[in-house]
């Protein structure tokens, strides 16, 4: 059941827990999902896929304008041995399997990209430290793709960690063989002026566990849409995510977890912290549980905390289910304000305010950093989070 | 020796957009191991004197003064308060989502100490602190005052007094909505903070039911923002036979 607490002014969180026979998870989109920018039209904002974001910042990535630079865009893999990174054609066979863009963007980066990057780790390959993929911006324009691929029970660590300042439209793919264990931590840390729009597809094999970290701080518009669907029975998503939108920022978050194969599991957690004028933040939890998905467990839940006023959260957790066969199903969302009450209430115990609202932040991401796993990321974001908050208060 | 002198306070407060004087001129002075006892009717302005000495926003102080161990506390931001030694029980204390009572515990006892408190010793005199409340170790995991009943919360508002061992404690209406057994618990809790002697106690309540568990040195009754009446415990046994009726008909007599 949707759950709603303590909504501040000038935001919105709206649930649904649809019981269809047709998806409309798929018909509410404007275009059928294809590879071909051609198939889209040019979105003019009141479609429901784009109604919350502000397409005069996407700096034409919407619409065709947007002219890849060819430099500007830094893209480096570490990879320890036994992995292969390769660039690699359009014409690759691999490339694509795991989703096919949803939206104009997307559809406009896969149709632009000039040549792709494919990770493989090769089956039964047990990985001791992560692969790191650094996205760094130089103020270019870049289209990409990235195409990550684990072999049956491999089991790797990915981190993707974009920074500095770009117009980047790039998706990334997951393709997990069967049993394989993939945790991914895609760190959105631009310049203030970045616009960064992605598809993350993920393609589960049987038995195989994804686990996705979606971790976004920085940027003018940022907006990605990680997906997940499932090869096989037994097949496990774990989808978490945190964002810090500050004053002026856009950061949106659309997922859909698709369950079209019977006994998987899928569970979805994202933490949002907001604060100044014109912090937007955007959720959408689209969960699909297909007619054929007997034994599906899914979970998704979307938390806000506004700090300021002047910040704004619309928080849409949808929920369809086509067959009551199932273990279990529910969502929540709920935004709440950390208050000049509770402010208080910390002070008089001594607490300065700085550290009462560092507290509070750090409190509300904790659960969600701690298993991340991965030290340096993890105490980057909390050196991230206390940067956040000092230049705010 | 700890001392907090209260002298003319005048506070106001915005409502309805007009300014309403709710203190007008408040004496009253507590020395470390004393109890004060502030009894009154409602909307008399006890807890409005609770939250103006803490520093409450909302509050503004319009005249007098107010000296802990002669510092100016009118001076202080809120945070500077408590650590001074002033300490408030709140009467609706708010949740903090995120926020374990361990954590803020730890962050409040290393804000009002100066130091972190030495982790192996802190967790030993948390649980003991704990035991002594009747509060399930469990407590310590949940953030602050979530999902807390009445009667935890006010239980979680005395294990920081024990914790925090302030100079002054201000207690708001600690006493509502509690049944007997929590009653007794927490003013065990309270009784054991007094008898350290190192604490004044301002104890604000509208019955005189706790004050059978917590023994006052003073009785003041409370009547249209100032103090209009103040004698020994002897004071509350009469409140306690013939109410608060003599105070609001006449709106007031002078002490």
């Amino acid at each position: 059941m949707a759950e709603v607490q303590n909504i501040p002014v000038g935001s919105t969180t709206a649930g649904s827990i649809a019981v269809a026979a047709e998806s409309t998870v798929a018909t509410r989109m404007s275009a059928p999902p294809s590879f071909d920018v051609a198939d889209f039209p040019v979105p003019h904002g009141r479609e429901e896929e784009w109604r919350f974001t502000p397409l005069e910042r996407l700096r034409g990535l919407h619409d065709g304008t947007a002219v890849a630079t060819g430099t500007g865009v830094k893209v480096d893999v570490q990879a320890p041995e036994g992995v292969t990174v390769e660039a690699v054609g359009r014409d690759d066979a691999r490339l694509g399997r795991a989703g096919t863009p949803v939206d104009r963007v997307a559809a406009q980066a896969y149709t632009s990209f000039e040549a792709a990057g494919v990770i493989t780790i090769p089956k039964e390959t047990v990985l001791t430290e992560p692969i790191r993929v650094s996205v760094h911006g130089e103020g270019g324009v870049r289209y990409g793709h990235q195409h990550i691929e684990l072999g049956a029970f491999a089991e790797a660590v990915v981190v993707i960690d974009h920074t500095g300042d770009a117009v980047i439209a790039a998706n990334v793919e997951y393709v997990l063989g069967d049993g394989a264990k993939l945790t991914v931590v895609s760190v959105q840390d631009w310049d203030d002026q970045a616009v960064h729009v992605a598809q993350h597809s993920a393609l589960i094999g049987r038995d195989a566990t994804f686990k996705s970290f979606v971790v976004t701080f920085g940027g003018d518009l940022v907006r990605l849409h990680p997906r997940v669907t499932y090869a096989g029975p037994g097949g496990e998503a774990e989808l978490f995510g945190l964002y810090f939108t500050d004053a002026g920022q856009h950061q949106e978050h659309r997922l859909l977890v698709d369950h079209n194969t019977p006994h998987c599991k899928s569970n979805v957690v994202y933490k949002g912290a907001l604060q100044g004028e014109g912090a937007h933040a955007v959720w959408i939890g689209d969960v699909l549980i297909e007619a054929k998905a007997e034994g599906t467990d899914t979970y998704e839940m979307n938390r806000n905390l506004v700090l300021t006023d002047g910040a704004r959260v619309d928080s849409v957790p949808n929920l369809e289910i086509e067959t009551g066969e199932i273990v279990g199903a529910g969502h929540a969302s709920a935004t709440g304000r950390f208050d000049d009450e509770q402010l208080f209430y910390l002070m008089a115990r001594g607490i300065p305010a700085d550290e009462a609202r560092r507290l509070v932040v750090r409190g509300f991401f904790a659960e969600l950093v701690q298993q991340i796993g991965v030290e340096d990321i993890q105490d980057r974001l909390l050196a991230k989070i206390d940067e956040e908050l000092e230049a705010s208060v | 020796m700890a001392t907090l002198e209260i002298h003319d306070l005048h506070v106001t407060v915005e409502a309805d957009n007009a300014t309403k004087e709710i203190l007008k001129g408040v004496d009253l002075t507590v020395k470390q191991g004393e109890t004060h006892a502030i009894m009154g009717p409602n909307g008399s302005g006890k807890s409005t004197l609770a939250y103006s000495l803490a520093g409450h926003p909302k509050y503004t102080i319009t005249g007098g003064s107010v000296l802990l161990d002669g510092e100016d506390v009118l001076e202080m931001s809120v945070d500077e308060r408590a650590r001074a030694g002033l300490f408030l029980a709140m009467q609706y204390p708010v949740e903090i989502p995120g926020v374990s009572v361990s954590n803020f515990l730890r962050t409040s006892a290393t804000a009002v100490r100066g130091e972190a408190p030495k982790l192996r010793l802190w967790v030993k005199e948390v649980k003991e602190a704990m035991q002594r409340l009747n509060m399930d170790p469990a407590f310590a995991e949940r953030n602050v005052n979530e999902g807390f009943s009445g009667g935890e919360k006010k239980r979680h508002e005395i294990l920081q007094l024990e914790l925090l061992k302030p100079k002054i404690a201000i207690l708001d209406e600690t006493d509502s909505g509690l049944d007997v057994d929590a009653l007794r618990i927490v003013s065990e809790g309270v009784n054991r903070v007094r008898e350290t002697g190192e604490v004044g106690t301002l104890l604000i309540t509208h019955y005189t039911r706790i004050l059978r568990y917590i023994k006052p040195d003073f009785v003041h009754v409370f009547s249209d923002g100032r103090i209009a009446e103040s004698g020994g415990a002897e004071l509350a046994d009469k409140l306690e036979n013939e109410g608060y009726e003599a105070y609001t008909a006449k709106g007031g007599v002078s002490a």
